[in-house]
């Protein structure tokens, strides 16, 4: 994968004033408004070095015109957006510090990959050597002289993380990054995501798809209506969301649920009991409720911690967006 | 909506910024193969319409005697240069004698009259000539004159009376200085004096014969001790244009001018001597029959009649002999600007369609520096565009139209030069100018649309389908005013002809045709880069 380069001499920007390593991207209470929608309302939140955040929401939530106003390409009419404690329009080469994809369609067609990340490491003031480079990297070598408008979606996403690339950046921010991939390129763009977390870089990735997002994220921010519904570890929130339950199975079930009342915790039926007499528990771990069943001599067949995954955590959380979603089709226009 | 808030570097670091959006903006250019050939098509459009649409004419001019039919160049009379350099007419009946040294030559004169052919009227009688009706042209001339020899083209300074422009000082063909005002008559005399003090001559007019007026000092560099001085009279062709729509009805004949003199007198080093008639030029012009000249002493009075001009030649029906300029092979400068202005819009658009504009502020925020340097790089390319097509077009046409048996009037290397590099950066200016509106309208057809219909179409309305009054409007407010840097021979007002747009004279002079073009393109780029900096990516 993408190994560190000697263009390392943006590390600086790494600090602020007092010189401590901080958030590399901020965003803080951005508000923007298109015509009657309200595309972001209020959304803040940081990303920070050498770990993927996950940028995940509905589409509409305000992801694209997030990532669009930290470039300078849109203005908010609220609030701010820095890089390294600086708006990204004052940095003299910006890509050398933040490499973004936005939009892997975003090429023109006629144009060769080669010349189409040429131009931009010109623009960055970047050797061409930088773009033979990254254009092995992304194991583009062997199409580097095909027109870009052949290239499959899968492809252009490659090409486009390799434009983002080019400036070997301490951050990335890419868009939807997985949109197009077979499964093959989306465990390499997982492996690709966790080891530039691993060199020490700030990745901020979106995805409409939660799923996506499982085991590259070491943090999410979960947005909807333009706003940060929840910002937090992955681990944090997948405890969060499945709490403390415990899926029991016994042929008994008035009894447990008394049982483990008095241990302290709560019972209600699962979702789809039929024929086993499955319970929910709450407010018990797993050992506890068998404890408790045992001490006072309830039988059970089964026992397990019921873990949520990371889509059922972020479903619940964007309900109400989704409920939002249904009356509005599209992304919130550009 | 807030600022957008930007560091402003300037010196070194800006420059280097520059630079470095420069090669991006030269390296998306040129490996677009499309936009590559757009600007090399632009130049061969420009020869293939300019030097081979005109049809391979050739051009008659009846026979002599017992000989074969004259085409081509040997229809051409000789055609004298002046001191600067140019083509000029030099045919007058002079009456004269040598002077030498510093002197000064005075003269009453108290009529000009004189006759033409309009060009319609049937032959008086075989042999005879056209009839000719009593009349005068405008500038019609009669008056005293200076000059360094006999010769055809040679330096002189003049004072005269006119048909129709009253007074006038005319020295070395381009000269022309209005004096008194009016027509002369027995009742109201004009005055004219020449005075010569080394190579300068200075002259002067007046009413009365006492108060005296200093119209203009002529400098002939040069000028050899001896001159040639005394009084002449010519008179350039009638020519009666009627414009209609799309054109003009043109009827033309010869003319010949008498003026009459007394109390001639010479003062200084010049001692009185004897007169001695002389026609210069004469009959062998193609377009002034001989019409004879003469002169008459009887008393005091010297009576000159004279026919031809004493003028810079100029195209179109008032030239007198088929001639055409080197500009008249740029013809096709209007269809390479078409596709000039197609390629450097979607230079700008395409990026809009594809979204790929995002990428490109994302690595340079500064958004100026992009539209400067999209600017910079479409106008440079067309430049060259424009200075390959131009300087092939006049290699390969003005050949064709010599052999055509056309007169391609001669410029000097600097206006040569001005064609080339002008008609070059007009070109340059429209890419510049529809990068600009691509960057305003940010979408390929209306930005196409609106690049020709600013550019293009005003200049083929002007020249093709609008009548003169209007046309003239238009190439002087519209961008087509640019047009106007191709013309290497300037308007004489002293010489009259058709000066229309079609016939490739321009309402304003090259510079000001230049810097209208210029002040449009700079209004659009100032408009791209306030919205540039203001809307969203």
């Amino acid at each position: 994968m993408l190994a560190a380069s000697p263009y390392n001499q943006v590390r600086t920007y790494n600090q602020d004033l007092d010189g401590n390593v901080e958030a590399t991207i901020s965003v803080a209470r951005l508000r923007k408004r298109f015509g009657a929608t309200t595309a972001l309302d209020g959304m803040s939140f940081t990303v920070r070095p050498g770990h993927v955040t996950g940028f995940v929401g509905p589409n509409g939530a305000g992801k694209s015109t997030t990532m669009r106003v930290i470039l300078g390409l849109d203005s908010p009419d609220d609030g701010t957006a820095l890089v390294c404690g600086r708006p990204y329009a004052s940095l003299p080469e910006p890509m050398r510090l933040l490499g973004s994809l936005l939009d892997a369609a975003a090429l023109q067609p006629s144009r060769s990959a080669r010349n189409h990340l040429l131009w931009l490491a010109h623009s960055q003031g970047l050797p061409a050597s930088r773009v033979d480079a990254v254009l092995e990297e992304a194991g583009l070598q062997d199409v580097a002289r095909r027109k870009a408008g052949g290239f499959s979606l899968g492809m252009r996403q490659r090409l486009g993380l390799a434009a983002a690339m080019l400036g070997d950046p301490q951050a990335l921010m890419l868009d939807e990054p997985f949109n197009g991939l077979d499964p093959e390129g989306i465990a390499w763009m997982r492996g690709f995501l966790r080891s530039l977390a691993g060199q020490g870089r700030a990745v901020l990735v979106s995805s409409h798809l939660m799923s996506e997002l499982q085991d590259t994220a070491d943090h999410l921010v979960v947005v909807g209506r333009g706003r940060v519904v929840a910002d937090s570890c992955v681990a944090y929130r997948l405890a969060a969301a499945s709490g403390d339950r415990v899926m029991l199975r016994t042929v008994r079930p008035a009894e447990a649920a008394a049982a483990l009342a008095r241990a302290g915790g709560s019972v209600a039926g699962a979702d789809g009991d039929g024929d086993g007499g499955a319970l929910i528990v709450t407010g018990l771990a797993a050992g506890d409720v068998v404890g408790a069943l045992s001490r006072d001599g309830v039988p059970f067949s089964e026992v397990s911690g019921h873990r949520a995954t990371l889509e059922q955590a972020y479903l619940e959380l964007t309900r109400d967006q989704v409920d939002y979603r249904a009356q509005t089709a599209g992304e919130v226009p550009a | 909506m807030t600022a957008r808030t930007a560091v402003r570097r300037s010196g070194p670091a800006a420059a280097a910024g520059l630079v470095a959006v420069l090669r991006a903006e030269w390296t998306k250019f040129r490996s677009v193969r499309g936009w590559v050939i757009g600007m090399i098509v632009a130049a061969i459009l420009t020869v293939l319409v300019g030097v081979f649409a005109s049809g391979n004419a050739s051009i008659g001019c009846g026979s002599r005697p017992n000989g074969p039919q004259l085409t081509g160049k040997a229809c051409l009379p000789y055609i004298p240069i002046g001191p600067g350099g140019e083509a000029v007419s030099d045919s007058f009946y002079f009456v004269r004698q040598p002077l030498a040294g510093n002197g000064s030559v005075t003269v009453r004169v108290t009529g000009l009259s004189g006759r033409y052919s309009d060009g319609n009227s049937q032959a008086s009688a075989a042999g005879q000539g056209p009839a000719m009706t009593p009349g005068l042209v405008p500038w019609a001339k009669a008056g005293i004159i200076i000059k360094a020899s006999t010769r055809q083209g040679s330096a002189y300074a003049a004072m005269m009376v006119t048909g129709s422009h009253g007074v006038r000082m005319q020295d070395n063909y381009t000269g022309d200085i209005a004096g008194l005002p009016g027509a002369v008559s027995a009742a109201s005399p004009r005055w004219l004096r020449l005075t010569r003090s080394g190579d300068t001559v200075s002259g002067y007019d007046s009413a009365d014969g006492r108060h005296w007026a200093l119209v203009g000092t002529a400098t002939l560099a040069g000028l050899p001790v001896t001159v040639q001085g005394g009084l002449f009279a010519t008179s350039p062709q009638y020519l009666k244009i009627q414009p209609f729509f799309g054109g003009a009805s043109i009827q033309s004949g010869a003319s010949q001018a008498t003026g009459i003199f007394d109390d001639v007198s010479l003062h200084g080093g010049w001692p009185a001597g004897r007169w001695a008639g002389l026609a210069i030029g004469g009959g062998n012009r193609a377009d002034y029959p001989a019409q004879g000249g003469g002169y008459r002493q009887a008393g005091g009075q010297i009576t000159v009649t004279g026919s031809g001009d004493i003028a810079p030649a100029v195209t179109g029906p008032g030239g007198g002999f088929p001639s055409s300029t080197i500009e008249q092979s740029l013809a096709g400068i209007f269809a390479g600007l078409i596709a000039v202005v197609v390629v450097a819009a979607m230079f700008v658009t395409t990026e809009y369609r594809r979204g790929l504009i995002r990428l490109t502020l994302a690595a340079t925020p500064r958004r100026g520096r992009v539209l400067a340097a999209k600017a910079i790089v479409a106008g440079a390319v067309a430049f060259v565009a424009g200075l390959a097509a131009s300087v092939l077009c006049v290699t390969l046409g003005v050949p064709r139209q010599r052999a055509e048996g056309l007169y391609i009037l001669p410029v000097s290397g600097l206006t040569e030069a001005r064609v080339f590099l002008g008609t070059a950066a007009m070109v340059g200016l429209a890419a510049v100018l529809a990068v600009a509106l691509g960057s305003i309208l940010r979408r390929s057809a209306a930005a196409v649309t609106a690049a020709v219909v600013v550019v293009v179409l005003p200049f083929l309305l002007a020249v093709a389908v609008l009548p003169d009054g209007i046309a003239n409007w238009v190439l002087r407010l519209t961008p087509a005013a640019g047009f106007a840097i191709e013309q290497s021979i300037p308007h004489y007002s002293q010489v009259s002809t058709v000066y229309s747009a079609a016939g490739g004279q321009y309402p304003l002079p090259p510079w000001a045709g230049f810097g209208v073009l210029c002040a449009w393109t700079a209004a659009a780029l100032g408009l791209a880069f306030v919205l540039l900096r203001r809307r969203d990516a």
